[in-house]
């Protein structure tokens, strides 16, 4: 009747546990000096300082082989250092998407030149990508997408245009979903994935200023930017198979469910004062912990299924969507509780932090899918459609 | 070896205890010839030790047992005693014959023991009572009774010489605990129960020329449905990770609090899904969905629960969530 596997408990591997002190030792020291309510952009926080110190840590691309400049570890010791990263709201955001999200992609379908080239790199936080899908009329349609790679003799000619792209003006190169055939008529036929080296000629980023005065996503022009031939990665036309798996992984790791812990954690060593507790805070503590820790072990869970290269797309939505819930329910619950005291006795850095996680909430149930089309995601593995 | 004994357990139940038998025993029938049948069946020393010539279970392998419990509405208080006995038998104390309820946070007053809304008083034999910290095994057939609002449970109160006479159940802990983690287990199969039940009815249903299940709407709340049973049900084995008979308070506190929770909404969006036919007597879902609101507050409801969780996360020495999150959420080590 439907797809979704029954998610048993259980437990991160000790071998991974074992680098939980080494980086707990580390990142208490790194980010000491960094106010919470900087601390609570983490994955948006972009310091490549940072990066190249995971990197020199071998803390980055640790489940690359080791060809290719990686550590050849499990996912496991790497889902204890990205949960640890989180929770401190170590600023991630410059190797963020290269090492999750863009070289597993291309260590599943980039060429060998590629993967030579770009994953050390990755590896050392010192190449930074982008992912080139939105456009503007193309946001949870993607099938939709303009952006055209043409054939000609060099290789490929790249037009047309991206939005919402994190990052760009800071990434060396873009890993875009484009056209390479047919029409938009065609959806998802004639859709190919293109390795764009952002310093080519013909192409234009420009951040967009976001409501809190951060510029992270951007705005990408291409004009007939000459790709060379081997610029594609995977096959010519499975640009939407390819594109789809790699939604899949992201979603139901440590980062869907602690966007917004800085915070929670920074109200929690308010409550423990005696100026700060009071029973309300304390229920109120009680429900957001009963709903976080059965997500961890449905992620945890997830990831063991993963490892044992079983896919599960569904119950990855059906995490992301409750965690993205709770991450958005966080600031909304804790402003209710602050605020129904005096403003003076709630401390300032407190105030401050609560006030970008409000901001920047509403992005939780957006990037990476927005809710209804998970919900929609969930609908068909349930057999609705 | 916990496959063959679940799906014995879901044989038996879909055999024995079905809709109409469940509905006979809440009308006042004899639940004695469904007793029968699972006491002979050897669930009930599920948790008594191999050497005592029960399971050898521990609290962990139990939860898929009562989850089973709870999807089949079984009007017993078969978990309970499981847990019961399990408790007697690891102290090597005698068995007692017939199901236990659980009357935990009784009262003394006027020389009498008493406890209000015992689940499943009305089916059982033996109710095991706590009473300023201690448990003890007294028979039903000793209490006198009062209304509960649930057909199958009833008020009990026992003259103190009773209370004072009786054996005391060693290792019960604190009974609430107990209760609650059988409770989670319980609300999660009938959470599922009612999401595949609400599933299938989309899928038949049709209006407007095709299946109510086509409709966007009835999807996105179906998604949510499954987001609260699937939730539920890990919740569930949170409250019952445990390789003893000794459950652990803040998993439990997580288990029931989150399986709680989820009644209200899959409870409401099963019924708007299925509409009037929903509402009637006749049909099955109002078995499960009356279970729920009642099972939700059984043992503390979720605030309850929520009020536990948070003090233990304030007393929390950790400046992360994060430490007493994964003390919860993840496994306990094999040894
Ligand atoms: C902080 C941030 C970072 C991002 N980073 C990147 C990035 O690096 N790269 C990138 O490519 N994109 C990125 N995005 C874009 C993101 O993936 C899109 O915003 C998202 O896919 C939604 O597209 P849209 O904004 O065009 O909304 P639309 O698709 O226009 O949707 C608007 C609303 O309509 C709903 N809707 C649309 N279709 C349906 C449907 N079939 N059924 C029901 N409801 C529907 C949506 O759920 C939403 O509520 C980022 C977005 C944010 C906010």
């Amino acid at each position: 009747m439907s797809s979704i596997a029954s998610l048993t408990i259980t437990q991160i591997p000790a071998e991974a546990e074992a680098l939980r002190a080494e980086v707990r030792a580390f990142l208490t020291e790194a980010t000491a000096k960094i106010p919470a309510h900087i601390r609570a952009k983490s994955w948006s926080g972009f310091d490549p300082e940072f990066s190249k110190a995971l990197g020199a840590k071998g803390w980055l691309g640790m489940t690359f082989p080791k060809e290719y400049g990686g550590g050849g570890r499990t996912a496991f010791e790497r889902y204890v250092l990205v949960e640890e990263f989180l929770n401190f709201g170590a600023p991630v955001g410059s190797h963020w998407i290269a090492e999750r999200q863009s070289g597993p992609l291309l260590l599943k379908y980039g060429t060998d030149e590629q993967k030579r080239t770009i994953l050390p790199k990755i590896a050392q936080g010192e190449l930074y990508c982008c992912i080139g899908m939105s456009e503007p009329n193309s946001g949870s349609d993607l099938a939709s997408v303009k952006t055209r790679a043409e054939k000609n003799d060099q290789g490929w000619l790249l037009n047309g245009q991206k939005i919402w792209t994190t990052n760009a003006h800071h990434c060396h190169y873009m890993i875009a979903l484009v056209r390479t055939s047919g029409t938009t008529e065609d959806r998802q036929k004639g859709l190919s994935q293109v390795l764009v080296d952002l310093s080519l000629p013909g192409i234009t980023v420009r951040p967009i200023e976001d409501l809190a005065g951060d510029s992270h996503f951007c705005e990408v022009f291409f004009d007939n930017v000459q790709l060379s031939a081997d610029a594609l990665v995977g096959n010519e036309g499975q640009g939407w198979e390819q594109v789809n798996a790699e939604l899949a992984f992201e979603r139901s790791g440590p980062e869907r469910i602690f966007s917004s812990v800085v915070l929670f954690d920074q109200w929690l060593a308010y409550i423990r004062t005696p100026a700060g507790k009071r029973p309300e805070s304390t229920r109120l503590a009680g429900q957001i912990l009963t709903r976080m820790a059965p997500l961890r072990a449905m992620s945890i869970a997830i990831q063991e299924k993963l490892a044992r290269h079983e896919s599960p797309i569904v119950e990855a939505a059906l995490v992301k969507d409750q965690g993205t819930v709770l991450e958005q329910y966080i600031p909304a619950a804790i402003a209710d509780d602050l605020l129904s005291r005096d403003e003076a006795d709630v401390p300032f850095e407190l105030m401050q932090t609560l006030t970008y996680v409000t901001h920047i909430a509403p992005c939780y149930t957006l990037r990476g899918g927005t809710r209804s089309i998970l919900r929609g995601m969930i609908a068909r593995g349930l057999g609705l459609r | 070896m916990d496959n063959m004994f679940s799906d014995a357990l879901g044989q038996l139940l879909a055999e024995q205890c079905t809709p109409a038998v469940v509905r006979q025993i809440e009308g006042g029938a004899d639940a004695a010839a469904l007793w029968a049948q699972i006491a002979e069946s050897g669930f009930a020393d599920a948790l008594v030790p191999e050497s005592a010539d029960g399971a050898g279970m521990v609290l962990k392998d139990a939860c898929a047992l009562w989850e089973l419990i709870g999807r089949h509405a079984l009007p017993l208080p078969l978990a309970e005693t499981m847990l019961v006995r399990g408790w007697l038998a690891q102290a090597g104390a005698s068995l007692p014959e017939g199901a236990i309820a659980m009357a935990p946070r009784a009262r003394q007053a006027g020389g009498q023991v008493s406890a209000v809304g015992v689940r499943c008083a009305k089916v059982a034999q033996w109710v095991a009572v706590e009473l300023g910290g201690e448990t003890r095994l007294l028979a039903a057939a000793a209490a006198s009774q009062t209304p509960a609002v649930f057909p199958l449970d009833a008020g009990l109160s026992w003259p103190e010489a009773v209370w004072t006479a009786a054996p005391v159940v060693p290792g019960a802990g604190d009974l609430q605990v107990a209760q609650a983690m059988v409770y989670a287990a319980l609300l999660s199969g009938a959470l599922m129960t009612c999401f595949e039940r609400t599933l299938q009815f989309a899928n038949e249903r049709q209006q407007f020329g095709r299946p109510i299940g086509k409709f966007q709407i009835i999807q996105h709340e179906l998604a949510q449905i499954s987001e609260h049973a699937f939730s539920s049900r890990m919740a569930a084995q949170i409250a019952c990770e445990s390789r003893t008979l000794t459950p652990d308070p803040v998993r439990v506190a997580v288990g029931k609090a989150r399986t709680s929770e989820a009644v209200v909404v899959v409870a409401d969006f099963s019924h708007s899904i299925h509409g009037a036919i929903g509402f009637t007597a006749e049909f099955d879902l109002q078995l499960y969905t009356r279970r729920l609101h009642h099972w939700r507050v059984t043992a503390g409801s979720e605030s309850h629960w929520h009020d536990v969780a948070g003090e233990a996360l304030l007393a929390d020495p950790s400046p992360l969530a994060l430490d007493l999150i994964r003390r919860v959420s993840d496994a306990e080590a094999s040894v």
